[in-house]
C-alpha cells in the first residue's frame, strides 16, 4: 500500500516537474468572444517578432472563464500569465494589490491615445492596471427597411417613448417580426447590464448614499414595468432565456426590428456572410427619457498580468503587442477595417479608412464618450460602474436580482414580487457584506 | 488456520481503499467544516475570521433554500420515475426479437455516452429554443404557438434533459436482469392460461425487484448533484424554479465567492444527501441482501 | 395461422422498436447532421434535414481554433489513467469484501457510497488550494487522482457484487491443492472475473470522460481534455450552433464509438449484483 501511495506521489511530481521545465510559455485566458478568437489566429505575428515566447491560449465561454481566473487569481494558482479581465473586475482586483501596473508597455504604446472614459475604468489612483483590447457602450441597431415601411425615422437620439411606440408599430407576429429584442435571459453580464443601464435613464439607482438598495422606490418600478410590457406586446417568445447571442442570432435572421445592445454587435449584425440584414441596419444612440441620463454602458475587455505571474516582462511583450495602434492595422490588412477590435482609441477614429468602412463608428464614439462609470445616474451613488456596481458582491446578488426579473418577464411572477423579492435578497446580501447594519 | 490467514491478507488488501477514500472524504471535507465556521470570501483576503454558525444560519434562511430543496427532490424523483417506468418498458421491448434489434439497442443506450454538458447545449439550443428549436418548428407546424420551454416549464426541461441521458443506463440494468429470466417459469404460467399483464405483475416484476433497487440507488447518487445542466440552460431561473441545493452553493461559491457560506451549503447538502440515503437504505434495502 | 401471427407481432414490434430507438438516438443525430450544415442553415426554419448544402468548414474553423488532438489525448490519459489507477486499488478491497466477509463489509460499501454525495461545487476550493501546494494544477497526474476517487466506490461495488458471485467452492479447493495467493487470483478467479472487470473498466471510463466539473476547473491548458474543449463553443458571439454541433460530434464521438463496439462487455457485467 505504501509503494502505492510512493508510485502515485511519484508519477504526479514527475508530470508536475515536466510541466515547469518549459521554455517561456506565456498561458493566456481569453474570452471566445470574435475579436479573440481573430488574436488568436494573428499571433503568428506577434511569436515572429519575438521568438522566444511561446503562447498557449485557454479559450473559454465568459461565465466559466470568469470562475477560473477568479478562483486562480484569488488562491494565488498561477496558473496564466495574462488574463482576458472586463472593466469590472480591474477597480476591485487592482486594489487588492492582485494586478501588475502596466506602466511599461513601451515608447510607442501611446497611453495617451486610449479613450478617456475607457482608460479611467481601467485606473486605480492614475496608474493602468488592464490594456484595453476592444472597448464597448450599448447602443439602438434598428431596421431601417422596417421602419420605413412603418412610415417611421428613427431620430440619431431616441426617446423611450419613441422606441416603445416604433416596437410595437413594427411587431408582425404571424410573420416572426418582432419589433423590439432586449436581453432577459438571468445574469448580472445579460440582462442585468442592460436593465441597469436602462434604470439609470428612468432616474433610478442601486443603492444610495448609505449602501441602502433602493428597488422598492418609484423609478426601478417605471423601469421594470415598462421593459416587460413592451416585451410582452414587441418582443420574441422565449425573452427570458435570450442573452446577447440569442438576440445577436434573432437579429442577424431578420426577427428583430429594433436591439439596443453592445456597440461591437454593430460589425456583426452588418457583415454580409453571418447576417441576413447587413444591408439594412441603421444605428442610433441608447434611449433617454429626458433626465439627463442615457441608457448605454461601458465596458472594455482588457487584458491584465497577475502579480503572481513570474513571465512579466514576455506578457507585457505580448498586452503592448496585442491593444497597439499596430495590431489593428494589421487586423485591417488581413481581414479589412470594420474588423479591428473597437471603442479604445481615438486615433482609430481619426482614421478615414476607418470611418468609411465602418458605418457604425461615429455612433460607437459618441456612445462611449456618453457614458460616465464614475457618475452613472441621475442621483449620487457611492459606487462606480454604470452597467454594474464595482464591488466584490455584485456578481452573485446582480445574478440573484437578475433571476428575478426573468421571472418577472416570463411571467411567472409580477413586476411588484419581483421588486419585492429583489430588494429582500440585496438588503440581505448587503448586511451580511457589512455594508449596512 | 488459513482462514485467519485470509482475513488478514483480506483486510490487508481491503484498506488502500478505505485509506485512499478516507483521506478523499475527511481531508476536504475537514476543510469544508472549517471554512464553514469561518467568515472567509476570496475576494476579500485579509477579513477572515470565526463567524460561529452565522454561515448556517445564512445559508437556511436564504429565501431560495426551500425551492431548492423542493427541487432538487423533484429533480431526483422525475427523473427516476422516467428512467425506471421508460427503462423497464424499453427492456421489456428490445428483449422482445424483431428486426434490427441489434440496432436499435445501440441507438438506445446512445445517450448514456454523452456529456451532461453537450447534451444540455443541444436540447437547449435545437429543441426547447422557442424560436430556433425543432419543438418550436413542430408545434408551429400544427398552428400551435410554440412553448418557451426552458422558461415556462424550466424544471420538466431540466428532467426531460437528465432523463433522457439516464434511461440507457435504467434499460440497460433492467434488461439484464430481464435476460436472466427464468423462460421456464413464464412458459409455465402461460400454459395455466395466465395473461402477459398477469405474468409482469407477478413474475417479471418481482424478479426485477432488485435491479430496480439498483437503478434507484446509483441515480439518486449522481442525480443529488445535478449542477451542470442546470447551468448550461436556465441559470437556475426564472426566479428560483429550477434552483436545486448543487445550484444554491455555486452561487455562494463562484458567484459571491464566499467559502464560508458555500462550505456551510456544502455541509447541509452532504447532511441532506444522507438523509436521503438513509430514507433509501430503509425502504429498499432489503432487496440488497444477498 | 400461429406464424402469421408471430410475423405480425414480429413487424408490430419492429416499428415501435425502431420509432422509439430513433427518437432516443435523434438528439446526437440532429446534432452530427447539424454539424455539417452552414451556419446560416442550421437555424433554418423549416429546418433542412438532409438536403442542405453539405460543409465541413467547421470541423476546419474548430480544428484551427484548438487543436483537438490535444485534448482528445488528455481525455483519453485522464480516463484510462484513472480506471487503471482505480482497478489497481479496488480489486484487492472488492476480493476481500466478496471473499472474506466481515460484519462490517455491508457498512463500508455503504460507507464508501456516500463519500460520492459531497457536492463537488461545496469543496472546490479546498481542492483547489491543496492543488495548488502540491503543484498539481492542470496536471493530467492530479486530475487522475480526482477522478479515480470519484469513481472508486463506484468500481469498488460493481467488482464486489460481481466477484461474490464467484462460488467460494471453487477458491477452497485451489487452496486445497496448494494454490498460493497469487495463483489463486491469477489461474482461477482472473478467468472468471474477466467480464466483471471488463464491465466496470467499461463503465468508468464513460463516468470520466464525462466528467466535467473537476476537469473543468482544475486545468487550464497543458491538462485540459474534451470537456474544456467544448466549454469554449459553448455560446460565442455570433452565429455559433453548427460550429458547437461540430465541437460537440468530435468530443462525443470516440466515446461513442467504444460504447458502440464494446456494448456487449458492457451490458453482460452491468448487473451490479442484480441478477442472481
Amino acid at each position: 500500500m505504501r509503494r502505492l501511495a510512493c508510485a502515485l506521489i511519484g508519477a504526479t511530481a514527475l508530470l508536475a516537474v515536466q510541466q515547469a521545465a518549459a521554455a517561456t510559455k506565456l498561458t493566456i485566458a481569453t474570452v471566445n468572444n470574435g475579436d479573440m478568437i481573430r488574436m488568436q489566429k494573428l499571433t503568428d505575428d506577434f511569436t515572429a517578432r519575438n521568438p522566444g515566447i511561446e503562447l498557449d491560449w485557454v479559450t473559454m465561454e465568459e461565465n466559466v472563464l470568469r470562475q477560473k481566473v477568479t478562483t486562480d487569481i484569488a488562491t494565488k494558482g498561477g496558473q496564466y500569465d495574462i488574463m482576458t479581465i472586463g472593466t469590472y473586475e480591474v477597480p476591485i482586483w487592482a486594489k487588492q494589490g492582485w494586478l501588475v501596473p502596466l506602466d511599461n508597455l513601451g515608447p510607442s504604446y501611446d497611453v495617451d491615445d486610449l479613450l478617456p472614459s475607457i482608460r479611467n475604468g481601467l485606473s486605480l489612483g492614475g496608474k493602468l492596471y488592464a490594456a484595453p483590447f476592444y472597448g464597448e457602450s450599448s447602443m439602438t441597431m434598428y431596421r431601417e427597411d422596417l421602419f420605413e415601411k412603418a412610415g417611421l425615422t428613427m431620430p440619431e437620439a431616441p426617446s423611450w417613448d419613441f422606441i416603445a411606440e416604433a416596437a410595437r408599430k413594427i411587431t408582425d407576429k404571424a410573420h416572426e417580426v418582432y419589433g423590439i429584442c432586449l436581453r432577459g435571459k438571468a445574469g448580472w453580464g445579460e440582462n442585468m447590464a442592460f436593465l441597469t443601464a436602462m434604470s439609470n435613464s428612468f432616474g433610478a439607482r442601486w443603492f444610495d448614499m448609505k449602501w441602502q438598495p433602493q428597488f422598492d422606490g418609484k423609478a426601478w418600478k417605471d423601469t421594470l414595468k415598462f421593459y416587460v410590457d413592451l416585451m410582452h406586446d414587441a418582443g420574441p417568445p422565449g425573452a427570458s432565456s435570450n442573452g446577447f447571442n440569442e438576440n445577436l442570432a434573432l437579429f442577424q435572421s431578420g426577427k428583430c426590428g429594433m436591439w439596443i445592445d453592445a456597440t461591437v454587435a454593430a460589425s456583426f449584425v452588418s457583415d454580409p456572410k453571418e447576417s441576413k440584414v447587413a444591408d439594412k441596419v441603421g444605428f442610433a444612440l441608447a434611449p433617454d427619457r429626458g433626465l439627463g441620463k442615457r441608457a448605454n454602458w461601458l465596458w472594455a475587455w482588457s487584458l491584465a498580468i497577475p502579480s503572481g505571474s513570474n513571465k512579466k516582462a514576455a506578457a507585457e511583450k505580448f498586452i503592448a503587442w496585442a491593444t497597439s495602434k499596430d495590431y489593428l492595422k494589421l487586423v485591417a490588412s488581413k481581414d479589412g477595417w470594420a474588423n479591428v477590435p473597437p471603442g479604445t482609441r481615438k486615433s482609430l477614429y481619426d482614421n478615414p479608412a476607418y470611418r468609411k468602412a465602418a458605418a457604425f463608428a461615429d455612433m460607437t464614439l459618441k456612445s462611449i464618450q456618453a457614458a460616465d462609470p464614475t457618475h452613472p445616474t441621475v442621483d449620487p451613488v457611492p459606487y462606480v460602474g454604470v452597467q454594474f456596481v464595482a464591488i466584490p458582491q455584485f456578481q452573485g446578488i446582480g445574478t440573484a436580482v437578475g433571476q428575478q426579473f426573468s421571472a418577472a418577464l416570463a411571467g411567472t411572477t409580477s413586476v411588484d414580487q419581483a421588486l419585492k423579492n429583489a430588494q429582500a435578497l440585496t438588503e440581505r446580501e448587503m448586511k451580511r457584506g457589512g455594508y449596512i447594519k | 488456520m488459513a482462514t485467519l490467514h485470509t482475513r488478514t491478507t483480506a483486510r490487508f488488501m481491503l484498506s488502500p481503499a478505505v485509506l485512499l477514500l478516507l483521506v478523499w472524504m475527511i481531508v476536504p471535507l475537514g476543510m469544508t467544516l472549517y471554512f464553514s465556521f469561518l467568515r472567509y470570501n476570496l475576494l476579500m483576503p485579509g477579513m477572515e475570521a470565526f463567524a460561529g454558525i452565522e454561515n448556517y444560519q445564512f445559508f437556511l434562511t436564504d429565501p431560495a433554500f426551500m425551492d431548492a430543496l423542493v427541487n432538487t427532490l423533484l429533480l431526483v424523483g422525475g427523473v427516476l420515475l422516467i428512467t425506471v417506468v421508460g427503462g423497464v418498458f424499453l427492456a421489456l421491448l428490445i428483449d422482445q426479437p424483431f428486426w434490427g434489434q441489434g440496432i436499435v439497442r445501440l441507438l438506445v443506450i446512445s445517450p448514456f455516452f454523452v456529456m451532461p454538458t453537450v447534451s444540455a447545449l443541444v436540447w437547449k439550443n435545437m429543441f426547447m429554443h422557442p424560436v430556433n428549436g425543432l419543438f418550436a418548428w413542430v408545434a408551429r407546424g400544427f398552428g400551435l404557438a410554440p412553448i418557451d420551454w426552458l422558461a415556462s416549464v424550466p424544471l420538466l426541461s431540466i428532467v426531460i434533459i437528465v432523463a433522457w441521458g439516464w434511461l440507457p443506463f435504467a434499460t440497460l440494468i433492467i434488461l439484464t436482469a430481464l435476460q436472466s429470466l427464468d423462460q421456464e417459469q413464464k412458459e409455465a404460467a402461460e400454459m395455466d392460461g395466465a395473461g402477459a399483464l398477469s405474468i409482469f405483475a407477478y413474475i417479471t416484476l418481482p424478479h426485477l425487484a432488485r435491479a430496480l433497487t439498483v437503478v434507484v440507488l446509483i441515480e439518486t447518487i449522481f442525480l443529488l448533484s445535478v449542477f451542470a445542466e442546470i447551468l448550461v440552460t436556465t441559470n437556475g431561473g426564472p426566479g428560483t424554479a429550477s434552483t436545486n441545493i448543487p445550484y444554491l452553493i455555486y452561487a455562494q461559491a463562484l458567484l459571491q465567492y464566499d467559502i464560508g457560506g458555500a462550505s456551510a451549503g456544502g455541509v447541509v447538502a452532504i447532511v441532506l444527501a444522507n438523509i436521503v440515503a438513509v430514507f433509501l437504505i430503509r425502504m429498499i434495502g432489503k432487496n440488497l441482501e444477498a | 395461422m400461429a406464424r402469421a401471427v408471430t410475423r405480425r407481432r414480429k413487424l408490430a414490434f419492429t416499428l415501435v422498436g425502431w420509432t422509439i430507438g430513433l427518437t432516443l438516438f435523434f438528439p446526437i443525430l440532429w446534432a452530427i447532421l447539424t454539424s455539417f450544415k452552414s451556419e446560416g442553415e442550421a437555424i433554418a426554419s423549416p429546418p433542412s434535414f438532409l438536403f442542405f448544402h453539405w460543409t465541413l468548414e467547421n470541423y476546419a474553423e474548430v480544428q484551427a481554433r484548438s487543436d483537438y488532438l490535444l485534448y482528445a489525448l488528455n481525455s483519453v490519459v485522464i480516463s484510462l489513467g484513472s480506471t487503471g489507477l482505480g482497478l489497481l486499488v479496488a480489486i484487492p478491497a472488492a476480493w476481500s469484501m466478496a471473499f472474506a466477509p466481515s460484519k462490517r463489509t455491508k457498512d463500508i460499501l455503504m460507507w464508501m457510497l456516500s463519500t460520492k454525495m459531497l457536492p463537488p461545487v461545496g469543496v472546490l476550493v479546498p481542492i483547489y488550494l491543496l492543488f495548488r501546494d502540491f503543484g498539481l494544477l492542470d496536471t493530467r497526474g492530479g486530475l487522475v487522482a480526482v477522478l479515480m476517487l470519484m469513481n472508486l466506490p463506484i468500481i469498488v461495488w460493481m467488482l464486489y457484487t460481481y466477484f461474490k458471485e464467484i462460488p467460494g467452492e471453487i477458491l477452497e479447493a485451489a487452496r486445497m491443492d496448494g494454490a498460493t495467493l497469487a495463483k489463486e487470483i491469477v489461474h482461477v478467479l482472473a478467468p472468471m472475473a474477466v467480464p466483471g472487470i471488463a464491465s466496470t473498466v467499461l463503465l468508468n471510463i464513460i463516468l470520466a470522460w464525462n466528467e466535467a466539473f473537476w476537469t473543468l476547473n482544475l486545468t487550464a491548458s497543458d491538462a485540459a481534455p474534451l470537456s474544456a474543449f467544448i466549454a469554449s463553443y459553448s455560446s460565442p458571439e455570433g452565429l455559433f450552433w453548427a460550429k458547437l454541433s461540430a465541437a460537440s460530434t468530435l468530443a462525443i464521438a470516440p466515446i461513442l464509438v467504444m460504447g458502440w463496439f464494446s456494448q456487449k462487455q458492457l451490458v453482460r457485467g452491468l448487473t451490479f449484483g442484480a441478477v442472481k
